[in-house]
């Protein structure tokens, strides 16, 4: 299965690669939402709470885009027929398809993290709190792929595909918001205190439990 | 063939039964209420509607698990209908709790309460479930696909009640004691009654459905024998049954 996988992964890569599409769009989308907010919140400058729920409003709407792209080309250039005819695991294509998702966020968040943090962020976050952001980003992100990849080969198949991707995965992400907001909050204030590890295990506790719920149903979604 | 409408007669008289003697002994034997006083009556309909609803809800995702692994019609329709009929129940239980809670609390909306918020989530991402099925053009891959649906959402309605529930402050107590455990015996009766009458409802009327779903494929199947024409087969999000081959009365 490893092999399959890793010729998956080029395939996306050398797509992304040769005409950039998704991640692009995902990372303008973060920044005019930035923007949006500035203007919405009619605030300069956001800290604690307020600063973890705008970043985080604006990574799960940004990855939304993200969902939608992710199975079209194949549904539509003819990338499931051809997987289907090769002779592999067909979890194989949940596998990539959940690490292309998971590696479109991580690009964009580089992207989208640094000019949060110069556009909206009132107090500049240090070493360690930049560390624990990544954890949290890390173990969020995890949550959303799966889910992501889960949801967008269900919704691709549908004639109202771009309808029904945002309403089966924002309810389904629900916990992760409230996971990663929580967990992040205390990195933004203005003394900032300890990471809370127990956001860091509902976060855990939810990417275990729906990536082997998406690994074992996943195979039922690429049938003919 | 299955025969869907057996035992409905009397299943709908001992639902109608117990309903009714459910909210009289709700009514009149449970006692008032110290601190709400008449209104916490609803109680005795809000609670059994939202536990029946989220039984009916992961009840559905079994169904849909037996569906993947049997590719029967049968489990299919099961999982639709008891989807749906949670999803008016579910409805149902978010109304009256926003009744009680405007009684009660003085707001229409508690955003503390968690099990009133978990309990929107979980209604917002089931109301998918038919716009999902409508979608989807092949049969066979509506069914197959609304499985892994009902699979998902099944397994996110703990996760998320927990998520919740973990996100509320410590500093707002359980305002209320919806465990058994703090009923007195006089409320216990009347509640465990609408319980089960609730529960019963949900059974009733599924198999209500059930049965004009088989009706109505069993007409289809009859019309297209006789060579009539069945008009522009419509669209549609319920599953369809086997072309079943009714049996003539012996």
């Amino acid at each position: 299965m490893r092999h399959a996988v890793i010729a998956l992964l080029r395939k996306e890569a050398a797509l992304e690669l040769r005409t950039p599409q998704v991640i692009p769009a995902m990372a303008l989308f973060s920044v005019i939402t930035y923007v949006v907010f500035h203007f919405g919140l009619k605030r300069n400058q956001l800290e604690g709470d307020l600063a973890s729920g705008v970043l985080w409003v604006t990574i799960l709407f940004a990855a939304m885009l993200g969902i939608a792209r992710l199975f079209v080309s194949d549904r539509e250039e003819g990338g499931f027929d051809a997987f289907l005819l090769a002779p592999v695991d067909r979890t194989a294509m949940f596998v990539a398809k959940a690490i292309s998702m998971f590696s479109y966020l991580v690009l964009v968040q580089v992207i989208a993290i640094p000019a949060f943090v110069i556009l909206l962020l009132g107090p500049t976050p240090d070493g360690t709190q930049a560390l624990n952001l990544v954890a949290v980003l890390a173990l969020a992100d995890l949550g959303i792929a799966v889910v992501g990849t889960l949801v967008g080969a269900l919704a691709v198949q549908t004639r109202a595909r771009d309808l029904i991707v945002p309403m089966l995965a924002l309810p389904l992400l629900v916990p992760v918001i409230i996971g990663a907001a929580r967990a992040s909050a205390p990195l933004f204030a203005l003394h900032a205190t300890a990471l809370p590890g127990k956001w860091l295990a509902v976060l855990a506790l939810y990417d275990l439990v729906f990536g082997l719920l998406a690994y074992g149903v996943f195979d039922y979604l690429v049938e003919d | 063939m299955v025969t869907y409408g057996k035992g409905l007669r009397p299943l709908s008289i001992v639902t109608a039964i117990l309903l009714a003697g459910g909210l009289v002994l709700a009514l009149f034997y449970a006692p008032i209420d110290a601190d709400q006083g008449f209104r916490q009556k609803i109680f005795y309909i809000h609670v059994p509607m939202a536990i029946t609803a989220m039984g009916g809800f992961i009840a559905g995702g079994i169904a849909g698990i037996m569906y993947l692994r049997t590719e029967d019609a049968k489990w299919d329709l099961r999982s639709y209908t008891w989807i749906h009929q949670a999803l008016i129940l579910a409805l149902g239980a978010l109304i009256t709790g926003s009744i009680w809670a405007k009684t009660a609390w003085g707001h229409w909306w508690v955003w503390d309460e968690p099990t009133l918020v978990s309990f929107l989530i979980v209604f917002l991402l089931y109301c998918t479930y038919q716009p999902l099925r409508f979608s989807i053009e092949d049969r066979d891959k509506q069914s197959r696909y609304a499985a892994v649906f009902a699979i998902t959402a099944g397994a996110f309605v703990p996760l998320n009640f927990m998520a919740v529930r973990m996100a509320q402050s410590l500093s707002h107590p359980r305002v209320l004691a919806t465990s058994e455990g703090g009923l007195p015996p006089e409320m216990q009766l009347p509640f465990y009654t609408m319980i089960v009458a609730m529960i019963l409802l949900f059974i009733t009327l599924s198999k209500y459905e059930m049965a004009s779903k088989n009706a109505r494929a069993q007409i289809r199947t009859l019309r297209r024998r006789m060579g009539g024409d069945e008009g522009p087969q419509r669209r549609s999000a319920a599953p369809s049954l086997p072309a079943t081959t009714p049996t003539s009365p012996s």
